[in-house]
């Protein structure tokens, strides 16, 4: 459906996991994290994985778009395996050159290495599986309660509406004006740093410029539309709690005391 | 007839707190709109009509005089929502008034701010969508729309809120033909069945010609103000306005200018055959 | 300076899900010194046709030809290709950047590598090709009214001494006044400078009294290919593309449906009443 066509890694769907309701989804994301972190043995690790891989499968997100999230994060992984695959001290397994390995230095790595896989693999389920429009429902609902501690919930929720409906509009303008100063013989491809730098300021400055114009309209437009702030402020589309999300949170609650057993 | 929007000797200048020479954008407007009338304004570019617009719905206030919408004074702060609640407003760029990702939320963005139960918007945002034609777009993405579909949404946001006036600041302006049609008779269907009444400012004639009454505005005062058909007759001074004429309308200017007997007042392509049509058939 | 387009297709967003052709087996010949009016409704494919007259766009399948050079041959220069076609888009005020209208309009020669004695030449000319004067040459293009903004714009593109110039709705957004200003002078850069002018607008009555030749794109192909008069004169067929044809023309013919005898192919007020006037003196 157009609708789901959005900016970040949303991946339309009809599963259970996706109708979770958002609150529930970002709470459950941060039970999954915590859950994780009590981990203290393969055991754990490898129920843990069942549990992914089955949210995984009910989810219907295909697997191979699964990996594709962890690709550019790959550099930090390999270098987490690898300082403390070589900075731990203990028993020798292996040297490399100055390079010591330990048998608790590997233990560690691996342990490191699964713990930031299913961090990112988590955290990616709840972005492919949500809209970005119900994310900034959920984020803005959840922070309510904070409101009173001065933490300005509604107008965060505001403005990441305003910049997923603007940032579209803005990158078909970036084409556009990178075309009108192509007419004009501009080039933004060839010479170095600092001319390609140069080069784009028939870019940036007609792109601000506009970008400003827009945000000038858009504040009378909001103003004209009685728009005072979060305040007195209804919501047509109501966040409302369902069987789903009662059954999914019974699950984590059954998985995190699971872990906890086998600690 | 009951008066929607009152201005009573309104003037207003973009720079008036610098005191040395005030240039009056609007220079003692005098103007009445009542209630269910689909008024036009004309001018060219700088001719004061945005910003007279922008005064309708307390945007603006004026610097001398007042405006009054349904008996409220827009200078009162008390007014100011009730006042916006009433006077719906939509503009030029369709782009910079969406402000949802799905055309629906857009559209109950308005009547959230009124503080109204989530079941009434529903019923709103339904009813508003319908009376533009875009209920099926109701979950689309704004920025895939054309730009008159865009413009229905707008208008359908404004909707929502149940104005009893609409102002449009050159809707059409930026919209293929097609889009422009669609636009002008959504304005036109809620003007004679919901009886909302219609402020439309344009520079396309065929748009004008359409409406109850015209509004000729020049270096921030109003000069000309009739019903269409006497506007348009006077194709000289509408031309020194920077203005257009319908073209049918010129053909006769000029024909009556070569001697023939011919009505001034045409507006359409049907006036204007059955006007040539007599004449020959008369055999002049 | 010609164009020639062979069996030239385009798809957007080839090999994704997104995938849209535009373009489908294109065909025409544009000769020197032609006055070209294009039309089509939106999403017809005339925007993407102008981008692959001067390479911004690339040609999934055909040639485009610019004085008998494919210019989809990979040796070729785009650059000396973008000078020699000076393209104009929509909204193209959008597009200035400089702290001064004279440094602005120096972008496009300064690309070329000209010397600044040259450069400093072509901006003069240009800035008078658009009916502005050099007072104008200091200040910052942002402090301009609408109008002149978009002429600064466009001497912009001047300043390359394109041969071929396209223009995308240059009127688009302007008011009357400011309509005409920018046509007449358009007009001017065809009859003086002979130059070969492509101008894409949706207002028929605009390219009715301009163009010598009407090239109307419909999904993605060239519809029709003609005089003003023989394209006006098929409304049904323009009509069904979304178009339409200037009021006058919609006279005559239901004039003619009357049974008159008078010319089918008139589309201008001017024509009109040329006709006209024989027709009711000879009746006298």
């Amino acid at each position: 459906m157009i609708k789901d066509i959005t900016l970040g890694q949303y991946f339309p769907g009809t599963s259970p996991v996706h109708r979770l309701d958002p609150r529930i989804k970002i709470i459950l994301t941060l039970l999954y994290i915590f859950a994780l972190f009590t981990i203290k043995n393969f055991t754990g690790y490898i129920l843990f994985a069942a549990f992914t891989t089955t949210i995984i499968y009910i989810s219907t997100i295909p697997v191979k778009y699964v990996f594709k999230g962890l690709k550019p994060l790959l550099f930090i992984i390999i270098l987490t395996a690898f300082v403390n695959m070589f900075m731990t001290g203990g028993v020798t397994l292996f040297t490399i050159g100055p390079l010591v390995a330990t048998y608790e230095g590997v233990e560690i790595a691996v342990m490191m290495v699964l713990r930031l896989l299913f961090l990112i693999i988590g955290t990616s389920l709840l972005t492919f599986t949500t809209s970005p429009i119900l994310l900034t429902d959920g984020i803005e609902k959840l922070l309510n309660p904070f409101k009173r501690i001065g933490v300005p919930a509604h107008e965060l929720a505001m403005m990441m509406t305003i910049a997923l409906r603007f940032i579209p509009t803005l990158l078909e303008e970036t084409s556009k004006i990178m075309k009108a100063q192509m007419a004009r013989g501009a080039d933004f491809e060839s010479g170095n740093l600092i001319k390609r730098a140069q080069g784009l300021v028939p870019l940036l400055v007609p792109l601000f410029i506009s970008a400003f114009r827009r945000a000038d309209e858009l504040a009378i437009a909001m103003e004209s539309r009685c728009y005072r702030g979060g305040d007195q402020r209804t919501r047509m589309k109501q966040l409302q709690l369902s069987k789903v999300d009662y059954k999914a949170v019974a699950l984590f609650i059954i998985l995190i005391a699971v872990l906890l057993s086998v600690r | 007839m009951e008066a929607m929007i009152h201005s009573v000797n309104v003037d207003y200048s973009y720079h008036h707190e610098e005191k040395e020479k005030i240039e009056l954008v609007l220079n003692h407007i005098n103007l009445n709109i009542n209630k269910g009338e689909f008024v036009t304004i004309l001018g060219h570019n700088g001719s004061g009509k945005s910003t007279l617009a922008k005064h309708f719905n307390a945007l603006l206030l004026p610097i001398g005089g007042t405006i009054f919408v349904k008996h409220m004074d827009t200078s009162e702060q008390k007014h100011r929502w009730d006042i916006r609640q009433n006077v719906g407003m939509v503009f030029q760029n369709p782009d910079n008034q969406i402000v949802a990702t799905i055309v629906e939320e857009d559209v109950a963005f308005g009547p959230e701010n009124l503080g109204i139960a989530p079941d009434e918007i529903r019923e709103r945002v339904n009813y508003a969508l319908k009376a533009v034609d875009m209920f099926e777009y109701r979950e689309h993405a704004p920025h895939l729309l054309s730009g008159g579909q865009k413009q229905r949404v707008a208008i359908a946001g404004v909707i929502a809120m149940k104005p009893e006036c609409i102002v449009l600041d050159e809707p059409t302006a930026m919209l293929d033909p097609i889009g422009r049609k669609e636009v002008l008779n959504a304005v036109k269907k809620l003007n004679q069945e919901e009886g909302i009444t219609v402020v439309l400012i344009t520079h396309y004639m065929d748009e004008a010609v359409q409406s109850d009454r015209v509004i000729v505005m020049e270096k921030g005062e109003v000069t000309m103000d009739d019903k269409p058909q006497a506007i348009f007759s006077q194709v000289e001074r509408l031309k020194a306005a920077g203005l257009d004429v319908p073209q049918v309308t010129e053909l006769a200017y000029e024909l009556k200018k070569a001697g023939f007997d011919i009505k001034r007042d045409i507006l359409t392509v049907d006036e204007c055959t059955k006007e040539l049509v007599r004449l020959i058939e008369r055999g002049v | 300076m010609s164009v020639k387009v062979e069996n030239l297709s385009y798809t957007y967003m080839i090999g994704t899900p997104f995938e849209k052709q535009a373009l489908q087996g294109v065909n025409l010949e544009i000769k020197k010194g032609e006055f070209i009016g294009l039309i089509g409704h939106t999403g017809s494919g005339k925007s993407t046709l102008i981008q692959h007259f001067n390479g911004l766009l690339k040609p999934i399948k055909g040639k485009i030809y610019i004085n008998d050079i494919d210019i989809t041959e990979k040796k070729v220069k785009l650059k000396e290709i973008r000078n020699a076609v000076g393209l104009v888009f929509q909204y193209p005020e959008h597009q200035l950047f400089e702290e001064t209208v004279y440094k602005d309009i120096a972008f496009g020669p300064g690309n070329m590598g000209l010397a600044e004695e040259q450069i400093r030449k072509r901006v003069h000319e240009a800035l008078k090709l658009v009916g502005l004067n050099a007072g104008i040459l200091e200040k910052s293009p942002f402090e301009l009214s609408g109008g002149q903004k978009r002429r600064v714009a466009i001497a912009g593109v001047m300043a390359m001494k394109p041969e071929i110039l396209v223009l995308d709705e240059p009127t688009a957004g302007l008011d009357p006044a400011g309509r005409d200003d920018i046509l007449f002078q358009i007009k001017a850069l065809h009859t003086k400078l002979g130059m070969t002018v492509i101008l894409v607008s949706h207002s028929m009555e605009d390219i009715a009294r301009l163009v010598d030749r009407i090239i109307v794109m419909h999904e993605g192909t060239v519809a029709m290919d003609n005089t003003p008069g023989q394209v006006f004169t098929e409304v049904e067929t323009l009509e069904e593309m979304g178009l339409s044809a200037p009021q006058i023309t919609y006279v005559v013919r239901q004039l003619r449906q009357r049974g008159l005898n008078i010319r089918e192919d008139i589309f201008t007020i001017h024509q009109a009443k040329k006709e006209l006037l024989a027709l009711l003196e000879g009746m006298k």
